[in-house]
């Protein structure tokens, strides 16, 4: 398995439930069915994406997160994932909140725009970077909210969340001990453990 | 009649009919001393007695799900586009069991039989039954036939309550719950529609109260009136627009035709049919009314009127689903406006609220409610990859 997911998997306990906010293919919430027979729901808006869950017997609701998640109730899972979705959200602040009303903890994964290379292609080329990552043009790109890790570490801070682990690693997904020392500037996906209890 | 009968279609089939000595005690307090179902059965059972899949039909269907009685059939059962070998109800796989409900005008016991109690026909006698009535009655099916839990319980509209009752009041019976284009309860405007229907059938001066049969007659135009404004319903405007809303060449001096298509190419300045839309609601109405029964369609109409599985739990929907372990799959229809896709997401947040498994989709269609008896291709792709997957489950 995919080292980041194999660190999300490490978080999640045993028989808990789950919600998947964009669970794409539904491979994450299949992975975490088979080892930690974890109670799965996975929203989902692609039609493509949605088939493959249906395949996979992962429950998947076809619900646009954008608008919004009033439809479920606080405190009515364990954690709520949110991979790789964060950046194309319209409200990702408001979604963060309502992710962890919804769920006692939440895992957040994004692209980490601080990365040497986004500051690096910005600095040498003076245009929006472009890589096999992220392969979109500014304009047409659905990743419409980058952020830093230090911006995301921010945005925890100013809304009470506490940050219960905090690593990242590279697009092969593996991480290092260098990568954990300047992760704002080695790390190019970072993977938050998240909640609003106190510590 | 088909020149030949498809590939992949159960081709011909033979109902049988069951009989039922047991009384059934209806949700009126009624009893119905004894009763017959009729039932068609495609596809084969396994050893395990695991793969069968119930089918629950709507308001105007019956047990004629899939295939043809007769080579002479011009048209097949009406679920034909969903079961049939390699179809989303794969018939290679399942065994799949349809029944008309009581009440019914197609073999099963209704108002159609005679009343052993009075030797005439039931007619208006015959007690209201309720879908919960149905599903009590479906139950004794299964243990007739020996399939103590199916694999899957499937229906849509009036078909999908009763997915829904299976799964709230005998929820270790069904591995899944099915339920397709439904709602929880009917809105108003969905009840003031069938009312509209029901005048219709009773203020026909062949009506007779009830016992038109008593008097060789039926109360044809009623009903041919209940079917045109149901099947308006059951249609979106872009579904009627795209079938009669074409421009026409021929528009004649009488004038404009409106954007619509006129029979004639003119306007009558008559009360005759001038639009094309009015001769197939028409034709629609008349066919219907000359094979159903009168007093089961004002049958089925109140059993849907009558359901709201929340009415046991104090108004709260989601409590009725408190041990509903199966799992659920809905579906709905984007411009289905009868049941449209927020009665589905009602259904679906309080499926969520009871921490139960579903998963659920809303495809894009513009047939309205009627959509879920089409070959849309989102909703047969999705609706055979979640019954492939229910069939993984069972052989592993």
């Amino acid at each position: 398995m995919r080292p980041d997911l194999e660190i999300i998997r490490h978080w999640i306990e045993p028989d808990s439930r789950i919600l998947d906010l964009g669970c794409g293919d539904g491979n994450l919430l299949q992975y975490l069915k088979e080892t930690k027979n974890v109670f799965d729901i996975g929203l989902e808006i692609d039609a493509d994406n949605i088939n493959e869950c249906l395949s996979k017997g992962v429950n998947v609701i076809q619900q646009d997160i954008d608008n919004g998640l009033a439809n479920f109730q606080t405190d009515s899972f364990d954690t709520v994932l949110l991979t790789q979705t964060l950046q194309a959200l319209s409200n990702p602040d408001l979604l963060i909140e309502e992710m962890l009303r919804i769920g006692r903890k939440g895992i957040v994964t994004f692209p980490n725009f601080g990365n040497w290379k986004s500051r690096l292609y910005l600095f040498n080329r003076g245009r929006m970077p472009v890589s096999k990552f992220m392969p979109y043009q500014w304009y047409d790109t659905p990743n419409i909210h980058f952020c830093t890790v230090k911006d995301f570490d921010v945005l925890c801070e100013e809304k009470n969340i506490r940050v219960l682990a905090r690593t990242v690693v590279d697009n092969e997904h593996q991480g290092n001990w260098y990568m954990r020392a300047w992760p704002n500037f080695l790390g190019e996906i970072a993977i938050y453990h998240l909640t609003r209890e106190p510590g | 009649m088909p020149d030949v009968i498809p590939e992949n279609s159960v081709g011909l089939v033979k109902p049988e009919v069951y009989h039922f000595d047991e009384p059934l005690t209806l949700r009126s307090g009624k009893v119905l001393p004894a009763y017959d179902l009729v039932v068609e059965t495609y596809g084969r059972l396994n050893d395990q007695g695991s793969n069968a899949i119930l089918i629950c039909h709507a308001l105007s269907g019956d047990h004629h799900a899939a295939g043809y009685h007769a080579e002479s059939d011009r048209k097949p059962g009406w679920w034909e586009e969903c079961i049939g070998p390699g179809k989303p109800i794969d018939t290679n796989l399942f065994h799949v069991v349809c029944l008309n409900n009581l009440g019914g005008c197609s073999g099963s016991t209704g108002p159609r039989s005679i009343n052993p109690a009075t030797g005439r026909y039931y007619g208006p006698d015959f007690p209201v039954i309720t879908v919960r009535d149905w599903v009590n009655s479906q139950v004794r099916l299964a243990d007739r036939l020996g399939i103590r839990k199916w694999a899957a319980v499937i229906g849509g509209s009036l078909g999908g309550m009763q997915v829904l009752r299976w799964a709230i009041s005998y929820p270790e019976r069904l591995g899944h719950a099915i339920a397709i284009a439904t709602a929880p309860k009917l809105s108003a405007q969905n009840i003031a529609f069938n009312e509209v229907a029901r005048q219709s059938i009773t203020s026909d001066p062949n009506f007779h109260e009830g016992r038109y049969l008593d008097f060789n007659t039926s109360p044809k135009k009623g009903l041919m009136l209940a079917r045109m404004v149901g099947h308006i319903t059951y249609l979106s405007e872009d579904a009627l627009r795209s079938k009669f809303g074409k421009d026409t060449a021929e528009i004649g001096p009488g004038g404009s035709n409106f954007g619509r298509d006129l029979r004639t190419g003119k306007l009558s300045f008559g009360l005759n049919i001038d639009f094309q839309v009015e001769s197939y609601l028409h034709y629609q109405g008349e066919r219907f009314s000359e094979n159903f029964d009168a007093n089961t369609y004002l049958l089925m109409t109140k059993a849907l009127d009558y359901f709201d599985p929340s009415v046991d739990f104090d108004g709260e929907l989601s409590r009725a689903f408190a041990n509903s372990d199966c799992r659920f799959f809905l579906l709905s229809f984007s411009t289905d406006w009868r049941f449209p896709p927020e009665r589905s997401r009602e259904l679906v947040e309080n499926l969520l609220q009871a921490r139960r498994q579903v998963s659920y989709i809303e495809i894009d269609a513009d047939q309205g409610h009627d959509a879920f008896l089409l070959p849309i291709p989102r909703y047969i792709e999705a609706f055979r990859r979640y019954l492939l997957r229910v069939h993984e489950e069972l052989s592993s």
